[in-house]
Parts: C-alpha cells; sequence; structure tokens
C-alpha cells in the first residue's frame, strides 16, 4: 500500500494546481452562502459549521470525480491490476490520498469561515479530529464511487448523485459535531457525534476496500 | 504431439468471448509449449487482441477455461498475473509523471531492486529522457517506454500486442533483440500481429485467426 500511496501522491503533486482551484471554489462557496443568511452575525455564528461542510463537501466532488483521471487515461488502471498487486492496496492508496487532500482542505477552509462567519474556536484539536473523521468518511465511498463512474459520460453529475445519499450520517455527524465545537458544547454531545463518525468510517473503509476489486475488474 | 501439463505455458480450451451480440474470439483451443515463440496472426478485428486479452487476465472468457503456468484464469488470475506480462495497444502510463517515475511505480510493485528501472530504460534507448514527462513523448517512444515496462516485470510468459507498431527500423531491431533475450532466458513469447513476415522468422508456433475463430494452427 505504500507503493500505491507513493503513487498517488507523485501524482497529485504534478497536479497541485488544481488543489488550489479546488480550495478558491470552496472558500467561494462560503463567501456565497454567507450572502444567504445576511450580516447578521448571530446567525452567520449559528450556520458556520454546516456551510463550512457544505463548502468541503461541493470541493471534494470536484476532487474525487479527477481522482482516475490519470488512471482512464492510457488505461494506466489496467496496467497497475496486471501487476502482482493487490486492487485493494491500491485503493486504500487513493482513498487514503484523497482523504489527506480533504483534510488539508478542511483545514484550509477553516480560517475562512472564522473570517466571514466570525466562528472561532480555541478547541482546535477536536476540530481537527473532526475534520479528519469527517474528510474521512467522504473519501472512502467517494473513492469507490469515483472508480464506478469514471468511464461514464456524465462522471460529473453521476458521482454527487451516488455519493451524497450515502454519506447523509457523516455530513450530519461532521455538521453536529463541528457546531458544537464552535457555539460550545455544555453538555459533552460531542463526543457521541465523533464516535458516529468512527462508527461510518470504520463501515465504509472495510466495505469499499471489499468492494473495489469488483469495480474495477472485467 | 501430446505435452504433459508441466510442459505446458498455455493450455487454452474453448475460450470465447463477446461484446454485444459478436463473438470477437469464438472456441479457441490451443497447447503451448513453455519456451516456445508463438505468432498470433490474422486481420484488423480477427480476435488477436482479445486472446491476448484473456490469456494475460485483463478481460475474463465467456466460455471455455484457460490455464497458463498451471493456473486456471479465473480462479488463479494472482499467479498468472505475477507470471506474465502484456504489452497492450494502451501504454498503461502516466502522462504526467516522467518515463523514469513511471518505471519506478512498476519496479516497485514488481519487488524489482530500484535501479532496475534506469537499466530498463536505457535497455530501451530512453536513458536521455528520464527524466521528461511521458507527455512530451513520441507514440514510438511510449512504445520502447511500454517495451521497458515488460522487461521490468521479468515475465515467465511476455504477451506482446503489435509490438512492432508505431516503432522505426531501430525499433523493429530492439523488438527482435527483446523476444531473442526472453526466450534465452526461458520465457514463453506470444506476439499477436498482423506482420507475419517480421515475426515468421523466429517463430517456433503459428496460430492464424480469422473472425474470432482459429484457422490454422
Amino acid at each position: 500500500m505504500i507503493t500505491a500511496l507513493r503513487k498517488e501522491f507523485l501524482l497529485q503533486w504534478r497536479t497541485r494546481a488544481q488543489a488550489v482551484a479546488v480550495f478558491v471554489f470552496g472558500a467561494t462557496a462560503l463567501l456565497l452562502f454567507s450572502f444567504a443568511i445576511g450580516p447578521n452575525a448571530a446567525a452567520l455564528r449559528q450556520h458556520a459549521a454546516g456551510f463550512l461542510w457544505l463548502g468541503l463537501l461541493l470541493s471534494s466532488t470536484l476532487t474525487l470525480s479527477e481522482t482516475f483521471h490519470a488512471e482512464m487515461e492510457n488505461r494506466a488502471l489496467e496496467g497497475l491490476l496486471l501487476l502482482p498487486v493487490s486492487p485493494r492496496a491500491l485503493y486504500y492508496g487513493k482513498a487514503v490520498a484523497n482523504a489527506l487532500q480533504l483534510i488539508l482542505l478542511g483545514i484550509a477552509l477553516v480560517p475562512v469561515m472564522v473570517v466571514l462567519y466570525d466562528a472561532g474556536t480555541t478547541r482546535i484539536p477536536m476540530l481537527l479530529v473532526v475534520i479528519a473523521l469527517g474528510a474521512a468518511g467522504i473519501s472512502a465511498p467517494g473513492t469507490l464511487y469515483s472508480a464506478m463512474t469514471s468511464q461514464a459520460r456524465a462522471k460529473q453529475t453521476l458521482l454527487p448523485l451516488l455519493l451524497f445519499p450515502l454519506i447523509v450520517p457523516v455530513l450530519l455527524a461532521s455538521v453536529k459535531a463541528t457546531s458544537l465545537i464552535i457555539l460550545g458544547d455544555p453538555m459533552g454531545q460531542a463526543q457521541a457525534w465523533i464516535s458516529l463518525l468512527l462508527a461510518f468510517n470504520g463501515i465504509y473503509w472495510s466495505l469499499c476496500g471489499l468492494l473495489f476489486d469488483r469495480v474495477v475488474e472485467d | 504431439m501430446a505435452m504433459g501439463p508441466e510442459s505446458l505455458a498455455i493450455d487454452a480450451s474453448h475460450l470465447s468471448r463477446r461484446y454485444g451480440r459478436r463473438w470477437a474470439l469464438a472456441d479457441v483451443s490451443f497447447q503451448l509449449q513453455r519456451g516456445a515463440v508463438m505468432m498470433v496472426a490474422g486481420r484488423n478485428g480477427s480476435g488477436k487482441t482479445t486472446l491476448l486479452r484473456i490469456l494475460s487476465t485483463a478481460i475474463r472468457p465467456d466460455l471455455g477455461r484457460g490455464v497458463v503456468l498451471g493456473h486456471d484464469l479465473i480462479n488463479g488470475r494472482e499467479e498468472v498475473r505475477r507470471a506474465t506480462a502484456l504489452l497492450a495497444h494502451y501504454s498503461y502510463l502516466y502522462e504526467s509523471l516522467t518515463a523514469l517515475q513511471n518505471l519506478d511505480i512498476v519496479a516497485r510493485f514488481c519487488g524489482a531492486p530500484p535501479s532496475s528501472a534506469a537499466t530498463a530504460l536505457a535497455r530501451v534507448g530512453l536513458a536521455d529522457r528520464a527524466d521528461d514527462p511521458v507527455s512530451t513523448f513520441s507514440a514510438g517512444m511510449r512504445k520502447r517506454l511500454s517495451f521497458a515496462r515488460v522487461l521490468l516485470q521479468r515475465p515467465a510468459i511476455a504477451f506482446l500486442d503489435e509490438p512492432f507498431g508505431q516503432l522505426d527500423p531501430e525499433g523493429f531491431a530492439l523488438v527482435e533483440h527483446v523476444v531473442a533475450e526472453l526466450k534465452g532466458g526461458g520465457a514463453t513469447v506470444v506476439i499477436a500481429t498482423h506482420q507475419v513476415d517480421r515475426v515468421t522468422g523466429f517463430a517456433d508456433v503459428r496460430l492464424m485467426l480469422e473472425q474470432g475463430r482459429v484457422v490454422s494452427a
């Protein structure tokens, strides 16, 4: 899997300009969402977590839909599958690389959220844990569905249609946990949402790894 | 002459594959001894590529059974992949990566020593372009790089689909040297081509396909 991960980092480094574009897209989405609320500071702060995750989710579809582009260009994925390598290792390499990219994107969007929504927090480590788990929960099924739709003509449309319903629990838990971190958590509820995120990550990462070779093999 | 199973590189039995309603390969059976060079000839669309893709486990047969080096094409897929290499119509290369990075990925997956990527690159005459992205390569250079990929895999059976395509005369000589090298090392080589004259000299066995069926062997 290390070799697969290394390959993903190489490919991502070569297309790093796209990561900047995805960040700009996410930041623009956050800006536009803030217009919907208006200049009400309390309401902006109230909705900050939801908009952060919507921004991250919309940006993630841009990243995920392109994740198999290089693999399909010269049928490179078929070439890899014909090597003595487990399809599962290829999947986990790609999914981990995507998760890391989404985590970085999430972290980069936090200062934008703080500035636009006045939604700062001192519980930074907790916020990082939620972003990591939420991004991982999007990446695992997102990578699988990206493989499924990579040869479809309307992949940019098909991917969100398939992915969004599946990740509702992850999105809900991420928004709730982030909201509690920003607005305060006197009852200590954030822990329960983080546990839910952990559980869904466990399910997605194990199930998608098992299904990947069925998706990519003839 | 009947061949024992341990001496067989390939034992294909009634292999068939269809795309939609059309049978690209129909009821193809043959046996090939280890260490032999086989030429699969036929016109465009005769089923050569489909046959090589089935034997290298890139696709599954719809009917029939194939055994490669004692391993079933379906149940022993991983073992077959460990022992074979396919030079396909597609280059299997990443456009944005350099030639060396592409080969380094293959070398790492195959467990080959790190220096082997540069050695293979030099073997196909691309050492001076090691750090150039594949997107800047001509079709012939991509073909050479794909050849380097096959060499890195050190296969017991090499499937070469139209190996002469897009190559210059120097490239033709390279293919002949590589085939001789593989054969010298005890490997079995299966070459699908419509350039029959070029392969006839070193092919031990011929298989002629027409509309997916074997017309002569």
